[in-house]
């Protein structure tokens, strides 16, 4: 197992990664029956995925609704328990610690939420949101400290420190995203997971929210796992990239690799299919027009999950599952028998 | 079916549109006060052309949609003056009866949610015939057998096998396809599609705009496609309307926007999306917020936002410039705009 995640660094900064994800798997099993609950299958929402953080860097993952891309964040914030698999910090797998040991665990991984307007309390003050993991967390900051901490944090976050004492409702989208990422710095983690952080919010509003983490990243050498459909967004902010199609990572690269140089078919189908804000570019582009629908999670096609809606499907692709490894054509993991280049962002 | 009621308006002037809206104005009575959601929007709409309507939440993009169709909620909505013109013929004028013939049968809309835009306790077959056996007057299988024929329009496949399906059991994009049938059922000149790929993932939004796209030139219709996405603009508009806190703030072609936008706002909303050559930059952004519709700012409601706002801009509404070529810009200094002299 350990060996598989060598295969999918990337480009590997050097150093001992932070966070070594391998082989996480997650099946949500689907029952029959009232009383006597029948196991009758599996929704496979994460199967088998591996990757490596590094400190200060940025992995974005990227890919299309039902790929288990949310399910990985509630994963690794230790939301949910993992079917196998497992996931170490910084030598600790964070699935096997327990008690107070867990409690620290967490303080180190944080998370922000996608939709500003369901994830705060409208009843608590902003001061409370952001100081409420203090009250379980107490050596983080002592009681008296507390309200110099959030006016701290309130300040760091572009937010005006004097508003401690005001309730989510007077906030717009963006200062409540603002909010969130303050709740989410409050610990002092060193990972933060952020769920479709921007998709919730305008586009004017989205560009100061992406500068804020950037800026946040710079001075408090944070790493985040950056979770979205934006594929524009995701370059824009990430070191490294993942793909993800239906519970697998189809491939990793850099944001380079990833974008110039996809090999995967379904990375270079997700790319060409992202609309650019460039009229002319209608005329000339190359689109590629994917067929059907994501197939179920809960029956995944046999081999290669993407065969189905693949222009390049072959016989082999129905036995023969394709691993992320590095292929001839790139030096970066793609998991397609038939990976090869293609330029498909100009 | 495709008979219309409308008596033959008289020409107004030369060139009549298919659709026009006039000097729009709607507010909204509420507890707390009047807000003016809609403040003078003017715009038209040809056969067979694509009108893109791109604004932020709350810029009334929806709102002056939901006019058109005459489905604004009336109190609290209120429509002290404008007109919206079809073919000519004032609707807003109109007595309800004879709105009625317009609205589904002339102009047509699709909704952003599909899934809660469909009922759920009915099949797709029979949501999609409903309109044809109460407007059109078909028996029941006729109205069934016509649905079929739409679904294949919209390339649901098996179609057929599928007409008793119930909306569940179709996944997002097939489900936006069942609306844009229904949307067609009586074979509208004017499609208004509020944010139609929104909830949708990329691959399946591009599916369904080539749809739309198809359509519309098979069948010659208008298309009002309201979003807030710059890129879907580029790929499928012929021209753009940029709104801004209830007002058009620039109105031109696809083309001209994007390369040398003649309004602020607008120029802000391109630099702030992210592009390929912005990694490792800051991203421009535009400051603040937008205004309280309530208490709209006075003069020009972009100025507190706005990079270039001079002692004018907060005292006086920018009147809609025309820059000729059918392009116009509500801005004190569209023309410095251009020539990028703006400092």
């Amino acid at each position: 197992m350990a060996h598989s995640a060598e295969n999918v660094a990337g480009v590997r900064p050097a150093g001992e990664p932070l966070l070594r994800v391998e082989n996480l798997v997650k099946h949500f099993p689907i029952t029959q029956g009232i009383l006597f609950k029948k196991k009758v299958g599996a929704v496979k929402a994460v199967d088998g995925v591996s990757f490596e953080l590094h400190r200060g860097e940025t992995l974005g993952i990227v890919g299309e609704s039902g790929c288990g891309k949310s399910t990985l964040a509630k994963l690794l914030m230790r939301l949910e328990t993992p079917t196998a698999g497992r996931a170490m910090l910084k030598g600790k797998d964070i699935f096997k610690v327990s008690g107070s040991e867990l409690r620290r665990m967490r303080r180190n991984i944080q998370m922000v939420m996608q939709d500003p307007y369901t994830s705060l309390n409208p009843r608590m003050t902003v001061g409370d949101i952001i100081g409420e993991p203090y009250e379980i967390h107490t050596e983080v900051a002592p009681k008296g400290d507390r309200q110099r901490r959030v006016q701290e944090l309130l300040e760091l976050v572009g937010l005006n420190p004097e508003h401690i004492n005001r309730y989510p409702h007077q906030f717009s989208g963006g200062q409540r995203q603002r909010i969130g990422i303050a709740r989410a710095l409050a610990l002092k983690p060193e990972i933060i997971v952020c769920d479709e952080p921007v998709s919730a919010l305008d586009v004017s509003i989205q560009a100061q929210v992406i500068n804020l983490l950037e800026k946040l990243q710079g001075e408090l050498n944070l790493s985040y796992i950056f979770i979205a459909h934006d594929l524009s967004v995701v370059r824009h902010i990430s070191d490294r990239v993942g793909v993800m199609y239906l519970g697998k990572m189809v491939e990793v690269g850099t944001d380079a690799e990833i974008y110039e140089r996809p090999t995967h078919p379904y990375t270079q189908a997700l790319l060409s299919a992202v609309p650019v804000p460039d009229p002319d570019a209608r005329a000339h582009r190359d689109v590629i027009r994917l067929v059907g629908d994501v197939p179920s999670p809960a029956n995944p096609p046999s081999g290669c999950r993407f065969r189905t809606r693949c222009w390049k499907a072959q016989e082999r692709c129905s036995v023969e599952e394709p691993l992320l490894i590095r292929r001839g054509v790139d030096p970066h993991p793609s998991a397609c028998h038939f990976a090869e280049l293609r330029q498909v962002v100009g | 079916m495709t008979d219309i009621h409308v008596s033959s308006p008289p020409t107004v002037g030369g060139g009549r549109h298919l659709l026009e809206v006039k000097d729009l104005f709607v507010e909204f009575h509420t507890r707390d006060g009047v807000a003016r959601v809609i403040n003078g929007v003017s715009y038209h709409l040809d056969p067979g052309e694509t009108l893109a309507v791109l604004g932020e939440s709350g810029s009334g993009k929806s709102v002056t949609a939901q006019a058109i169709m005459g489905i604004l909620d009336m109190p609290p909505a209120k429509i002290p003056s404008g007109q919206i013109l079809y073919k000519g013929e004032n609707l807003l004028a109109m007595p309800e009866e004879k709105r009625r013939q317009v609205r589904g049968k002339e102009i047509s809309m699709i909704f952003q949610d599909a899934l809660s835009a469909l009922n759920p306790v009915f099949p797709v077959g029979w949501q999609i015939s409903e309109t044809l056996r109460t407007r059109a007057g078909m028996s029941k299988k006729d109205a069934l057998n016509r649905a079929v024929e739409l679904m294949d329009l919209v390339k649901i496949p098996a179609a057929r096998a599928r007409i008793r399906d119930y909306p569940h059991q179709f996944s997002g994009g097939m489900r936006q396809r069942v609306m844009i049938a229904m949307a067609l059922a009586m074979d509208p000149k004017v499609l208004i599609a509020d944010e139609p790929t929104t909830a949708l993932d990329v691959t399946v939004q591009a599916q369904i705009m080539d749809l739309l796209g198809d359509l519309r030139r098979d069948l010659n219709m208008g298309l009002i496609l309201i979003t807030h996405d710059l890129g879907v603009v580029a790929d499928v508009a012929d021209r753009i309307a940029v709104m801004y806190a209830g007002r058009i703030v620039e109105h031109a072609d696809v083309r001209n926007v994007y390369k040398h936008p003649a309004h602020p706002y607008t120029e802000g909303l391109l630099d702030s999306i992210p592009r390929l050559d912005s990694k490792g930059t800051e991203l421009a952004t535009i400051k603040g917020l937008p205004p309280n519709l309530m208490r709209p700012p006075t003069g020009c409601a972009f100025h507190p936002r706005c990079k270039y706002a001079k002692a004018v801009c907060t005292t006086e509404t920018p009147l809609s410039l025309d820059l000729g070529h059918g392009r116009t810009s509500a801005c004190h200094f569209a023309k410095e705009m251009l020539d990028g002299t703006l400092r």
